[in-house]
């Protein structure tokens, strides 16, 4: 078996490196819009680069793939839907936020310089075909069930899952 | 380089990273093996960025130029 294994490896070795699918992974724990910016053009352009590419969206990341659906069962639950409900439209910059006013600037500045949309990019993830999974656990921390999530979002997972991908990945990212 | 044959003209024009590449890989599988993209963009980035791309993805880059002012790129379908 082993040697089976060992001849396996050696014919994958021998490949020239752009016949092997590489594999990257992205933990989103960020629900900032500059961050997930910056995690979608990265999945987005690991994608276009011929790799597999795989998103876990955790915490306030969750936000990236939410639809705008109320969400809370419980106080807690609902007035964290009501404060921190909204899509991925809603997301504010981690820096010159002002209550919305940063937001809205830079997608001013960024339409004025034709930089694609945040859900637009999202969109393009999916299209992709870029893996983008939820977290169960914060998804039942904060009261978020999956018909919260957008079309095209995989079923939740723990992070033995996220683990076993990235552990395949030889390139990771904690955003 | 005026007498190769074009396959596929794309036109990336005002779209910044990571749309180049990404329209580039889309549309690579649009042409034959052997065949060549001719892509005009105007993001500076694109430069490092496209023949990067055809590095990892084994595809090959005939020509990165800039060219008043915009980045033209001959792309070649290697497999």
């Amino acid at each position: 078996m082993s040697a089976e294994v060992d001849s396996m490896m050696a014919q994958v070795a021998a490949l020239p490196a752009a016949d092997r699918k590489k594999k990257m992974t992205i933990v989103v724990m960020s629900g900032d819009f500059d961050k997930l910016f910056g995690a979608f053009i990265i999945g987005t352009g690991g994608a276009a680069m011929g790799m597999e590419v795989t998103m876990f969206f955790t915490f306030w990341g969750l936000r990236a793939i939410r639809n705008n659906m109320s969400t809370g069962k419980t106080l807690f639950g609902k007035m964290l839907g009501m404060m921190y409900g909204g899509d991925i439209s809603k997301s504010n910059p981690s820096h010159f936020s002002f209550l919305g006013m940063g937001r809205w600037m830079f997608g001013k500045m960024m339409g004025a310089h034709n930089v694609a949309k945040l859900a637009e990019l999202r969109d393009l993830a999916v299209m992709l075909g870029i893996g983008l999974y939820p977290c169960q656990m914060s998804m039942d921390v904060m009261e978020m069930p999956q018909e919260s999530f957008i079309e095209g979002v995989k079923p939740a997972v723990g992070v033995g899952f996220m683990l076993a991908e990235a552990e395949e990945s030889a390139i990771q990212f904690f955003i | 380089m005026s007498d190769m044959n074009i396959d596929l003209e794309l036109d990336l024009k005002g779209l910044l990273c990571p749309m180049p590449m990404v329209k580039v890989s889309q549309n690579i599988t649009n042409v034959p093996v052997g065949g060549i993209i001719r892509a005009v963009a105007t993001d500076a980035g694109s430069m490092a960025d496209i023949p990067a791309w055809a590095k990892s993805t084994g595809n090959e880059v005939l020509q990165a130029e800039k060219i008043d002012g915009q980045f033209v790129f001959l792309v070649k379908r290697v497999k």
